[in-house]
């Protein structure tokens, strides 16, 4: 005799706790994190404005902006915030090609000399399109996204509401591209720390013994080396001529390797954190089930344990971006990180230092580049501390 | 004895840190191409010819290697590339004195700054006071120093004339860097100040201490602030790695002579020797500074174990 036969109300009962069951979605711990964080009025602020300033700066080529590096030192010098309109001088630059091209085609069929002198003509002006002069001969995607700027604007640009600089440069577009390349390196560096700390720490933690002993220790000497200076002197190799010559043709940006430097210094305590939550995960019954399945260690390393220390990873993720991003700051500024024709929050405030006369304080070129770097590391920051209390509460106020 | 020995290994993990800077250094200096004295710069015939002698060029890289690692060693770090009349050790030794001035002024900003603040924000929990002064400690700590030094300047020196620009050597021109440098690191230990305050204000024997009718301010600043002081204290060994990078760029902005202002010249111009010099000071300094700040913490927390 079955179960079902003697007890059909038992049966019941059962089937209808399995059903409610199924209904009760279980609340993994990104929803409760994502659940808490949403409670927390700052951080989501934060959350909104770092939002807007990256789109901003992801569509910065495709907006009304004035070129950020065209000079014009004799009308436009350190002019102060103001609503003179400004426009580009594209469309006529088409128009005349446009007018050429129709000139060439009327001709062609009279004069066979003069048809490809003007086809010539033509080739060249496109090789000296504009757009080339204006933004530093851009890539394919930023050209694409200044051509539907073109489109959707013209030659309407945004005035120099935040001033122009020593150069006749328009501040306001400046900002703009400069967040680009102080965000990218941000990211860029930061996604380099994590990758080297984690693997790091996560193989030292699992291999345990002599392994994780050297490379702990190796850890302990790195963290006695002031990273900032070797950076800095290593940077000063970077843009000697040799060695500068000799990465060009390799096709390796210095501003490539400076990020990547970046990272690589940001790595120790991400490696050492991570280490502990995998000393305290391998002995867990998952890595042994994982073993028994036959799963070599890097497998167990990087499917098993990597996962589960995410959590903690991402707290420390948000302490390390704005730390980087302040970093590349500070190098800028002092003139060792991003160079010109390339633009940095912080190679704009170095400009708005130096020129401060005792004359006059040109405000503007420093106000808006400082309230920018400023602002983004103060969102950072705030949701730096919503996340760490959303994803582990027991950390809270430390 | 404990102490001996854990001084006496930090020396030898010293020494090994201090090593390997070097080894990179000297490595990095012989990758430029045709080596350092055959850059893009024309050296002067005095400087070449007292390089070429020291730097012994026609030997192997091994030998190079010994020869200037035993002079490091004596402490002797060769002429400046730059400064014709300068030897690396006599720039420094002009540096340091000056940043070591900014450098403790700074920090004593920042803990006076920083602890009366966290102090009050505690005592005062959740009153206007706490949540002004969390608020200005997180703005202290999110904007860069420099920043916060080039609109001080525009306000101070310039729109109200209370500071000079720049300079060194008279009292009202190391305030404003000394502040500019202690500023993050004050809003940091604002923070750990009230975390600790506020964990230790709960205790027995804080209660204890009221009951036995003490005033309130010495159950504060003498029971309370003694056991918040732990955490503090903790943070004053990478407070301390912040001054030193801090001073790098205030030193710039404020055309400060110290070492920091050398530092960056010689990157800039490539000096190498200077840079390398600088380097291992920096070295040295950081790690003396942290197992100062080791030791204090040990005395301060009799529980804590010298490693």
């Amino acid at each position: 005799m079955s179960i079902a036969d003697q007890q059909p109300s038992e049966l019941e009962r059962l089937t209808k706790i399995l059903r409610e069951a199924h209904d009760v979605q279980g609340v993994s711990l990104w929803a409760d994190a994502w659940k808490r964080l949403k409670r927390n009025r700052a951080a989501m602020c934060s959350l909104w404005i770092l939002s807007i300033i990256v789109l901003l700066a992801i569509l910065t080529p495709a907006l009304p902006l004035q070129s950020p590096i065209y000079q014009d030192v004799k009308n436009r010098e350190l002019l102060p915030p103001q609503w003179d309109s400004f426009e580009l001088d594209i469309s006529a630059y088409d128009e005349e090609t446009r007018r050429l091209e129709a000139e060439a085609l009327a001709i062609k069929a009279q004069d066979g000399e003069q048809y490809i002198k003007l086809l010539a003509l033509i080739t060249a002006r496109e090789q000296t399109h504009p757009i080339k002069l204006y933004w530093n001969d851009p890539g394919m995607i930023v050209t694409a996204m200044i051509e539907l700027r073109l489109a959707l604007f013209g030659d309407y640009c945004i005035p120099s509401i935040f001033g122009t600089d020593k150069l006749g440069r328009d501040v306001f577009s400046r900002v703009f591209w400069g967040s680009r390349v102080s965000l990218a390196c941000g990211f860029i560096a930061t996604f380099v720390s994590l990758m080297i700390g984690v693997s790091y720490g996560a193989i030292s933690g699992y291999m345990g013994g002599w392994v994780d002993n050297i490379m702990m220790r190796t850890v302990d000497v790195f963290y006695s080396i002031p990273f900032i200076f070797i950076v800095i002197f290593i940077m000063s190799f970077l843009s000697s001529p040799g060695i500068r010559e000799s990465l060009a043709e390799y096709e390796i940006d210095q501003i490539h390797v400076f990020f990547l430097l970046i990272g690589a210094i940001y790595w120790l305590t991400m490696a050492r954190v991570v280490r502990g939550q995998v000393i305290s995960l391998k002995n867990e019954q998952f890595i042994e089930a994982a073993r028994t399945i036959g799963a070599t260690r890097m497998q167990i390393v990087f499917r098993h344990l990597v996962p589960n220390v995410m959590g903690i990873v991402i707290v420390y993720l948000t302490l390390t971006i704005p730390a980087v991003i302040r970093f590349e700051a500070f190098l800028s500024f002092l003139g060792m990180g991003v160079n010109a024709p390339d633009i940095s929050w912080g190679l704009l405030v170095n400009e708005g230092v130096q020129v401060i006369t005792i004359i006059k304080s040109y405000w503007w070129m420093i106000a808006f580049s400082g309230l920018a770097l400023a602002m983004t590391l103060f969102a950072l920051n705030f949701l730096g501390d919503g996340v760490r209390d959303a994803l582990d509460p027991k950390l809270k106020n430390k | 004895m404990q102490v001996l020995t854990f001084l006496f290994k930090r020396f030898g993990w010293m020494i090994i840190t201090v090593w390997i800077v070097f080894t990179v250094s000297f490595f990095l200096m012989r990758q430029i191409p045709g080596g350092p004295l055959n850059g893009e710069r024309v050296l002067s015939e005095a400087v070449r010819a007292r390089l070429e002698a020291r730097y012994n060029l026609d030997a192997p890289i091994s030998e190079q290697y010994f020869t200037h690692l035993w002079n490091t060693v004596r402490l002797d770090f060769g002429p400046s590339f730059k400064m014709q009349d300068f030897t690396v050790n006599e720039v420094l030794a002009q540096g340091f004195p000056v940043s070591a001035a900014l450098g403790i002024l700074g920090m004593v900003f920042a803990i006076t700054i920083g602890m009366t603040s966290g102090v009050v924000s505690a005592v005062r929990r959740n009153s206007v006071y706490d949540y002004s002064f969390m608020l200005l400690a997180t703005l202290g700590i999110a904007i860069p120093n420099f920043v916060l030094a080039a609109m001080l300047i525009v306000i101070f020196v310039f729109n109200l004339q209370m500071f000079p620009a720049a300079g060194w050597g008279d009292i009202s021109q190391i305030i404003l860097p000394a502040f500019c440098l202690g500023a993050p690191f004050a809003g940091y230990i604002a923070r750990l100040t009230r975390t600790g305050m506020l964990e230790v204000l709960g205790n027995d024997y804080i209660r204890t201490a009221y009951a036995k009718g003490l005033s309130p301010r010495t159950v504060v600043l003498k029971h309370g602030l003694r056991g918040a002081l732990l955490p503090v204290v903790s943070y004053l060994g990478p407070a301390i790695a912040g001054i030193l990078t801090g001073s790098l760029v205030l030193e710039r902005i404020f055309v400060i002579p110290g070492m920091g202002s050398h530092f960056i010249e010689a990157a800039i111009q490539r000096d190498y020797t200077l840079a390398m010099g600088a380097l291992l000071t920096y070295t040295v300094l950081l790690f003396v500074m942290n197992t100062l700040v080791d030791l204090a913490y040990s005395i301060i927390d009799p529980r804590v174990k010298l490693e």
